[in-house]
């Protein structure tokens, strides 16, 4: 078959070349010509593409010298970003100090308790005239990988040092847990954990200072978890000595005293945040005396008066704030409020000096406070607060009916309203002004003029 | 009480099952890189909004509890989180995500720092020791960032591999080729005098060769007096500037004030994703600032 189509088409070859007699026929010098120029074309565009390719060479060695350079530029920023420095100071701790003072103005004498509390403290700090306040040194580092350490020491303008705060934190338990052991402010309630120089007010509010003492510190462990939801809940508990008001130092094996918290918080919306708790605290105070205490025979200078008995405490918090597009250096509102109610019930001995009686004696107290802060340009804030106290009335035994005021009929209450300014993150200045009717029957007008400077590190705070 | 503590075991334990890894971003800057890397393979919560100034933030419960869930966590650093972050960080009671971990990003450490202080002390206003921290304007910084970011997303979550080299890729070239379309729009703005509101913009003048003649802060975080801000005013006649520029959260009244007495526009720049309606994510973000800076030319 092939055989057969080849002589086919070799015997029309000659007949094809004469079909195309149309063309003009080509002669060798066109042939020549043509071939020359097929030669030209194929030299000029091989010397083209040689040096193309000799470009593309160069601008790839080019391009990985610049690699090169740029890596080892890299290499030697790096070096130059983390310069190594050894010396025996390198890892100090965070140091801070904060110095506060204040000018005060009062009608009344200070030392004089609101009325219906003089079992309680009241360490309210004030001072006519001017007066250093306490300076806080601040220490805090990380020890290592798993453990945090602070510590506050008290620096009393009278002389002496108090450990406020030295307590060690895990920073790697994971899970949401959070074990905090040493001595620290208890985390009942919303104000409690905040120390001094972040307060709104030149003092605390009346329920912490006759319930807290200003503000309670545990002696123990503190253990707290997060759950892991979106919502903001925190669970913790608290076993401790119990040395602070409301309880009494004492020689005990086990716990003193034992705190329950829990806090839930979350957003709404950019521009607000909030946080609510609940909180039980526990403990017994023993052999604990009070002096200057009124009595229904109205002695003069009051008596002394003994208790021992369980102490019991459950509060309520609640914070609210809100910021325009959430930008709190420019404005903002905070609406805060805490109530707590405390149940004591003992032996109460009247008049240690003298009458000497012991009989039962069992009472629930009550306090809250609302107050509001708002600032209202920048570095500028001002803020209103409202106390009030219930000392309730006491069931006292039959031995101490006719000596122990149980029912004061009088609710201590003080509206307080204060100014300040921050010209940075680390000064401010500040005025109060107080209507004070906590003593019955002794209206008090307070002004304060109050500093609070803090230098070096300082620390992020709390919510 | 049994079956509250079978709940609460079965919330411990579901809480690590994951499909998607659990971002925490510091800045919707980060929260845009970290999408633009990760795709739809982080499920990621930002912790601060585009109108709030980072430096003053509230250590608040939602970003405690958000980051108490977080495997990845992508701030800034150089201390401009350093009002709340470690608060949040402690409170969080989360191992992954503590300084020195892998689950704790820092932008700060893969860029070249400017401003950094000679001297450390507050008279100076509030330096930060690492050196400027707004290190987001300038839009070449975000090569070795999403280098890096991209190599920790493949640590932390090693069986998308191929995904985040694949995003890294697009990113790394479609970046590359929109910087260098936005430094030829942005060449106008070579050796143009500006004021700024507050000193955040070294990156931003550094990239696109602006010169910064005054700050209406007298001294960085210090809020501008009158007083200062009347002696800017007259300087402005011996260095005078084309524009005033501030970060879209900065309140407005001191640059409106130099504006108004100098005749010079007062340009507000997005500054980070979502700062104005136009910058939606990162690519956007920056032609928004040079659009608005070229404006503020006429």
């Amino acid at each position: 078959m092939f055989k057969y189509t080849a002589l086919c088409v070799a015997l029309f070859a000659p007949l094809s070349a004469y079909a195309a007699t149309d063309a003009p026929p080509l002669n060798n010098e066109d042939l020549r010509t043509i071939r020359e120029q097929i030669q030209q074309l194929k030299e000029s565009y091989e010397q083209r593409i040689t040096q193309l390719e000799q470009r593309l060479q160069q601008a790839e060695t080019s391009s990985k010298n610049a690699e090169n350079t740029a890596a080892q530029a890299e290499a030697t920023a790096q070096q130059d970003r983390h310069p190594s420095t050894s010396s025996e100071n390198s890892f100090n701790p965070a140091i801070s100090m904060i110095l506060s003072g204040t000018y005060g103005q009062l009608k009344q004498d200070p030392a004089i308790p609101a009325t219906g509390f003089a079992m309680s403290p009241n360490n309210n700090g004030y001072t006519k005239g001017f007066s250093l306040k306490e300076s806080e040194l601040g220490v805090s580092a990380n020890i290592d990988p798993q453990f945090r350490g602070v510590a506050t020491l008290s620096l009393n303008p009278a002389g002496g040092v108090t450990v406020e705060n030295g307590f060690v934190q895990t920073s790697a338990l994971g899970n949401g847990l959070n074990l905090k052991f040493g001595r620290y402010f208890s985390g009942l309630g919303y104000l409690n954990e905040q120390h001094a120089h972040a307060w709104d007010f030149v003092d605390q509010p009346l329920v912490y200072l006759t319930f807290w003492d200003n503000q309670v510190g545990e002696d123990g462990v503190q253990l707290k978890w997060l759950a892991p939801i979106d919502t903001f809940v925190e669970l913790g508990g608290e076993l401790g000595s119990g040395r602070s008001f409301p309880g009494s130092g004492r020689q005990k094996n086990g716990a003193g005293s034992g705190v329950l918290f829990a806090h839930i918080g979350d957003d709404v919306g950019i521009e607000n945040s909030w946080r609510a708790g609940v909180s039980l605290h526990e403990t017994k105070r023993v052999n604990a005396v009070s002096t200057g205490v009124p009595d229904l025979l109205n002695t003069a200078g009051g008596v002394s008066n003994r208790f021992s008995g369980d102490s019991r405490t459950t509060g309520l918090d609640f914070v609210w704030k809100y910021s325009p597009n959430g930008n709190i250096r420019e404005r903002y509102l905070k609406v805060q409020g805490e109530y707590f109610r405390r149940t004591e019930s003992g032996l109460l001995t009247y008049n240690t000096a003298a009458a000497n009686t012991t009989d039962t004696c069992a009472v629930t107290q009550s306090g809250w406070y609302l107050q509001s802060v708002y600032q209202f340009m920048p570095t500028w804030r001002t803020g209103l607060r409202y106390d009030r106290l219930d000392p309730g009335v006491a069931s006292v035994g039959a031995l101490n009916a006719g000596n122990v005021i149980s029912n004061y009929a009088f609710n201590p209450s003080r509206l307080t309203w204060m100014a300040d300014y921050n010209p940075s993150e680390f000064t401010r200045l500040r005025l109060q002004l107080a209507h004070d009717n906590s003593r019955q029957g002794l209206p008090d007008n307070q002004l304060f003029l109050q500093y609070i400077m803090s230098l070096g590190a300082h620390g992020a705070h709390q919510y | 009480m049994l079956k509250i503590l079978y709940v609460f075991l079965l919330l411990l334990i579901s809480s690590n099952v994951h499909a998607a890894l659990n971002v925490f971003a510091c800045e919707p800057e980060w929260a845009a890189l970290t999408k633009q890397l990760a795709g739809n393979q982080a499920s990621i919560y930002t912790a601060t909004g585009p109108l709030q100034d980072p430096h003053q933030v509230q250590a608040r419960p939602s970003l405690i509890a958000k980051a108490r869930s977080a495997q990845l966590l992508i701030c800034t650093g150089a201390e401009l989180e350093i009002g709340w972050m470690p608060v949040v960080l402690r409170e969080s009671g989360n191992s992954a995500i503590q300084p020195g971990s892998s689950g704790h990003f820092e932008a700060a450490q893969y860029v070249a720092m400017q401003e950094v202080p000679t001297r450390l002390d507050r008279a100076d206003g509030d330096v930060h020791a690492a050196g400027n921290p707004h290190i987001q304007t300038d839009a070449r910084n975000y090569l070795p960032i999403a280098e890096a970011l991209s190599k920790r997303l493949i640590q932390l979550d090693p069986s998308n591999t191929q995904l985040y080299q694949q995003q890294y890729a697009t990113f790394n070239q479609q970046w590359r080729a929109a910087i260098a379309q936005w430094e030829k729009q942005a060449a106008p703005l070579k050796g143009v005098p500006v004021i700024v509101q507050h000193k955040g913009f070294p990156y931003l003048n550094n990239w696109l060769g602006l010169k910064q003649v005054a700050e209406l802060e007298p001294k960085p975080g210090m809020e501008p007096s009158a007083a200062y801000l009347g002696k800017v005013l007259n300087d402005l006649q011996q260095h005078p500037a084309r524009m005033v520029m501030r970060a879209a959260y900065q309140d407005g009244r001191p640059s409106e004030w130099i504006a108004e007495r100098a005749h010079i526009p007062a340009v507000i720049v997005p500054y980070t994703v979502g700062g104005t309606t136009q910058a939606s994510d990162l690519y956007t973000m920056f032609d928004d600032t040079i659009a608005r800076l070229l404006a503020g030319l006429k």
